[in-house]
C-alpha cells in the first residue's frame, strides 16, 4: 500500500491499468482526456498488457468495447458529455448484449454553448441503458470503484456494463491523496476474467440475431434481475474491499451522520463531499442534519431511501442535473419510491450547479436553513440570482 | 479454384430466412466456403441479419456477432484486437455488410478500421439499395434507378466508394459480383494471406429491389459485367488491374453489350423505356460508364 497524490483522472488510468484490461478503445474528449494519455502511456511503457484501440468516435470506442467483450476480454473506455451522447446507441446494446464492460464518465455540461464544466446530465440521459452507474466523491472513490466496479459486472449474476462518474475539473483536474494497493493484492482481489460466453470458433453461436416479441420481454426482464442481484454484488464487493484494503464509501449510499437526523441531504458525486462540510457546519449550530450520499443510481438505492424515510420524513435532495420538464431526477426518483410507502415523506428537491456553477458548503448551508425555516418548495432552482 | 472443387463444408445452412433468389446468401456462401471456419463474422442492421434467422435459431456456422448499423467496422476492430491478445491471430475477422451499412452510415467506422490497420476483411454485398427495410436509396443506387424515395428516379450518380477505400493505401480492395462464384473465391482466398484491411465489394442484383423475376439474379449479375456497368477489379501492391470479362473489356477483346439489355430487364429502370424512351437519361448512364472506364483505365496504367 502507498499513497499517491494525482487528479482524478490519473487516477481512474491507474485504476484501470491494474484491473489489467485486455483491450481499451477510447477518443478523448475534455474533461476526460487525461484518463486516456494516461492509458496511452501504461500501453506504450509496457505497465498494462493491452491494445489500445485510438478510435475515431466514441461510438466506436463502445462498439470497439463490444467486440473485445464478446471476443472474450475485459474492456476499458472513458469518455465524457457529448462523448457520451454519441455513444448512447451502444450503450444500450452493450447491456442487451450482456457485457461487462467498465467505462468511466467524467460529468460535464452539453452544449449549446459549449460548457466544459461538471454537470450530470450527460450520465443521466443514460440511465435507462441498463449500465450500473456509480457517483464518486472523491479520487480514492474513483480508484476503489474501478476496480470494484470490474468484480461487480463481471459476477455472472450481474453481466452488465458499468459506469463509474467522476465530475468534471472537480474530480477529474484536483490532486487528492489515494491510497494504492499492490498489483498482487489487486490481482488477488480480482482475478483474470472469464467470460461465460464468447466469439469462439469452436462453438460457433449467433449472438444478437432477430428476437421476438416474447423473448425480447424476457431479456429484459432478466436485465432487471440483474440490476437487482447488484445491489447484493456491490455490498460484498465493497465490503471485501475494506477487509482488505482498509477503505470504503458506503454500498449504494453512504450515510453520515444521519441517526438522530431531523433534514437529510441526498447528493451524489462531488456535492456529496461538500455536504459532508455542510453537515458538520451546521451540526456545529445544534441542528440536526444528516446525509444520504447516493453512490449508485443504478441500481436505484430504493430500500435505502425508504429506510432512511422512514426515521427522517424531511428529505433534502441536491440534483446537478434537470429533467427539464419535470425536475432533478434524483429528486424525482425519490419521491416516485416514497409515494405510497412513507406517507409523511416530504422531498425538497434542489436544482443546482448546472454547467458547473459552484456548489459549496455554504450554499448547502443555505439550502438547509431554506427548508428549515419553511421556505423551501417543492422544486427550488438554487442560485438562479 | 473451380467450383466443382470448393470446400463440400457449408457454413449457411437450410432453413434462412433469405428472399427466393436472394444474392446475399450464395454470396456469403462462397464467402465462408473460402474462409472456413475459422472465421468470426460481424453483421450490422442488413438483409443479412434477417436471413440468419431468429433467436435461438441460426443458419449460421461461425461465430456471429450482430451489432448496430454504423457500428461493424469498429466492432470488428475490437475482435481483431481482442484476438490478438488471446494469441488466436488465426482467425478471420469478417464484416459483412450491405451497401447502406458500407456507403452511407458506416463509412465513418470503416474508414477509421482501415486507417488504423486493422486486420480485417471487410465485405460489402452491394445490391444498390436498403432493401432490409424495403427499397430505399442509398449512395450506391445508380442514376436513374427508382425506389422508394427516388420515386421518379434517382438524380445523383452512385458514390465511388472503391476509389475512396482505395485512397486509404489498403494492402488489397476488390470488386466481385455473386454471379461469378470463382473469381469470388479466389479474391477472398487472396485476403487470408494479406495483414492489415482488406476490402471486398461484391454486386448483389436484388429481385424484390431491383424488380426482375427471383430466377435471373446470376444473369441480372452477369450483364452488369457484361455492359460494363460493373467493372471487376483488384487492386494490389498499389496496382489496379481488371478481372474476368472486364480485363476483356479493357483489353478491347470483349465489346460491352449495350447497358439497355441490363436495364431493360429491371423493372427500377422501366420509366427510361415507357412511355417513351428516355433518352436524355439513357444516354448520362452510358456516359457515365464511358467514363467510369476511363478512370479507371487510368487507374490501371499507374
Amino acid at each position: 500500500m502507498k499513497v499517491v497524490i494525482d487528479t482524478g483522472n490519473y487516477i481512474a488510468a491507474r485504476a484501470a491499468m491494474m484491473a489489467k484490461p485486455k483491450v481499451v478503445a477510447a477518443y478523448p474528449i475534455t474533461p476526460q482526456t487525461t484518463i486516456v494519455e494516461g492509458i496511452a502511456k501504461y500501453v506504450e511503457n509496457g505497465e498494462l498488457d493491452a491494445e489500445y484501440i485510438c478510435v475515431e468516435s466514441e461510438h466506436s470506442a463502445m462498439s470497439a468495447c463490444i467486440g473485445a467483450a464478446a471476443t472474450g476480454v475485459r474492456t476499458f473506455t472513458a469518455t465524457s458529455s457529448h462523448g457520451l451522447l454519441l455513444m448512447h446507441e451502444m450503450l444500450h446494446w452493450a447491456a442487451l448484449a450482456r457485457l461487462p464492460i467498465v467505462m468511466c464518465n467524467v460529468n460535464r455540461a452539453i452544449g449549446p454553448g459549449w460548457n466544459i464544466w461538471c454537470d450530470e446530465n450527460d450520465s443521466i440521459a443514460q440511465r435507462d441503458t441498463g449500465w450500473l452507474q456509480f457517483y464518486c466523491s472523491s479520487n480514492q472513490e474513483v480508484f476503489d470503484t474501478v476496480i470494484q466496479a470490474y468484480k461487480i459486472v463481471e459476477n455472472e449474476k450481474v453481466l452488465l456494463p458499468a459506469m463509474i462518474n467522476l465530475g468534471g475539473f472537480i474530480l477529474s483536474h484536483t490532486s487528492l491523496p489515494v491510497r494504492i494497493p499492490e498489483q498482487k493484492e489487486v490481482d488477488e482481489f480480482l482475478p483474470p476474467y472469464e467470460p461465460k460466453w464468447r466469439l469462439d470458433v469452436n462453438h460457433p453461436i449467433t449472438h444478437g440475431n432477430i428476437i421476438f416479441p416474447d423473448d425480447y420481454y424476457k431479456v429484459r426482464y432478466d436485465m432487471q434481475l440483474a440490476q437487482d442481484n447488484s445491489r447484493k454484488i456491490i455490498k460484498e464487493v465493497a465490503r471485501e474491499w475494506r477487509e482488505k484494503f482498509g477503505t470504503y464509501h458506503g454500498d449504494l449510499v453512504e450515510e453520515y451522520r444521519c441517526d438522530d437526523a431531523e433534514l437529510v441531504i441526498l447528493a451524489m458525486g462531488a456535492i456529496g463531499a461538500e455536504a459532508k462540510v455542510a453537515v458538520d457546519k451546521i451540526r456545529k449550530n445544534g441542528l440536526k442534519v444528516g446525509l444520504l450520499r447516493i453512490r449508485a443510481f443504478r441500481p436505484f438505492p430504493e430500500e435505502e431511501i425508504i429506510g432512511m424515510a422512514k426515521k427522517c420524513n424531511k428529505l433534502l435532495v441536491i440534483d446537478r442535473n434537470i429533467s427539464v420538464g419535470n425536475e432533478g431526477a434524483l429528486a424525482g426518483e425519490t419521491r416516485a419510491c416514497l409515494k405510497d410507502r412513507v406517507e409523511d415523506a416530504n422531498v425538497y428537491g434542489f436544482i443546482a450547479g448546472l454547467g458547473g456553477k459552484d456548489v459549496t458548503y455554504i450554499d448547502i448551508e443555505k439550502m438547509c436553513k431554506m427548508v428549515i425555516d419553511g421556505k423551501a418548495g417543492r422544486v427550488e432552482w438554487y442560485g438562479l440570482g | 479454384m473451380a467450383i466443382k472443387d470448393f470446400p463440400i463444408e457449408e457454413y449457411v445452412l437450410p432453413g434462412n430466412a433469405a428472399c427466393p433468389g436472394c444474392p446475399s446468401t450464395m454470396g456469403l456462401r462462397t464467402v465462408l466456403k473460402a474462409l472456413g471456419k475459422k472465421t468470426i463474422l460481424t453483421i450490422p442492421a442488413c438483409c443479412t441479419a434477417v436471413i440468419q434467422s431468429w433467436y435461438p435459431y441460426t443458419s449460421f456456422n461461425v461465430p456471429t456477432l450482430n451489432i448496430a448499423f454504423e457500428a461493424a467496422a469498429s466492432a470488428a476492430s475490437g475482435i481483431a484486437a481482442a484476438l490478438k491478445k488471446l494469441g488466436e491471430e488465426d482467425i478471420n475477422v469478417v464484416v459483412w455488410a450491405g451497401d447502406g451499412g458500407t456507403y452511407d452510415i458506416g463509412l465513418q467506422a470503416l474508414s477509421g478500421a482501415i486507417e488504423r490497420q486493422t486486420n480485417f476483411l471487410y465485405i460489402c454485398y452491394n445490391n444498390q439499395i436498403y432493401s432490409n427495410t424495403g427499397i430505399q436509396r442509398s449512395g450506391a443506387t445508380p442514376y436513374a434507378a427508382w425506389t422508394t424515395t427516388t420515386v421518379k428516379g434517382k438524380k445523383e450518380f452512385r458514390k465511388d466508394i472503391g476509389e475512396i477505400i482505395i485512397a486509404h493505401h489498403v494492402p488489397y480492395a476488390a470488386t466481385a459480383c455473386v454471379s461469378y462464384p470463382e473469381d469470388l473465391y479466389n479474391k477472398v482466398k487472396k485476403t487470408m494471406g494479406i495483414r492489415g484491411p482488406k476490402y471486398i465489394e461484391i454486386l448483389a442484383p436484388c429481385p424484390p429491389g431491383w424488380r426482375f423475376s427471383m430466377d435471373k439474379t446470376v444473369e441480372m449479375g452477369k450483364l452488369a459485367v457484361e455492359t460494363g456497368a460493373w467493372i471487376l477489379y483488384e487492386y494490389e501492391n498499389g496496382k489496379l488491374s481488371f478481372n474476368g470479362i472486364s480485363k476483356s473489356i479493357a483489353e478491347g477483346k470483349y465489346k460491352p453489350k449495350p447497358v439497355e439489355d441490363w436495364l431493360k430487364l429491371q423493372g427500377r429502370f422501366s420509366h427510361l423505356f415507357k412511355p417513351e424512351r428516355d433518352i436524355v437519361r439513357i444516354n448520362a448512364i452510358k456516359d457515365h460508364i464511358r467514363d467510369t472506364w476511363e478512370h479507371y483505365k487510368k487507374l490501371a496504367s499507374l
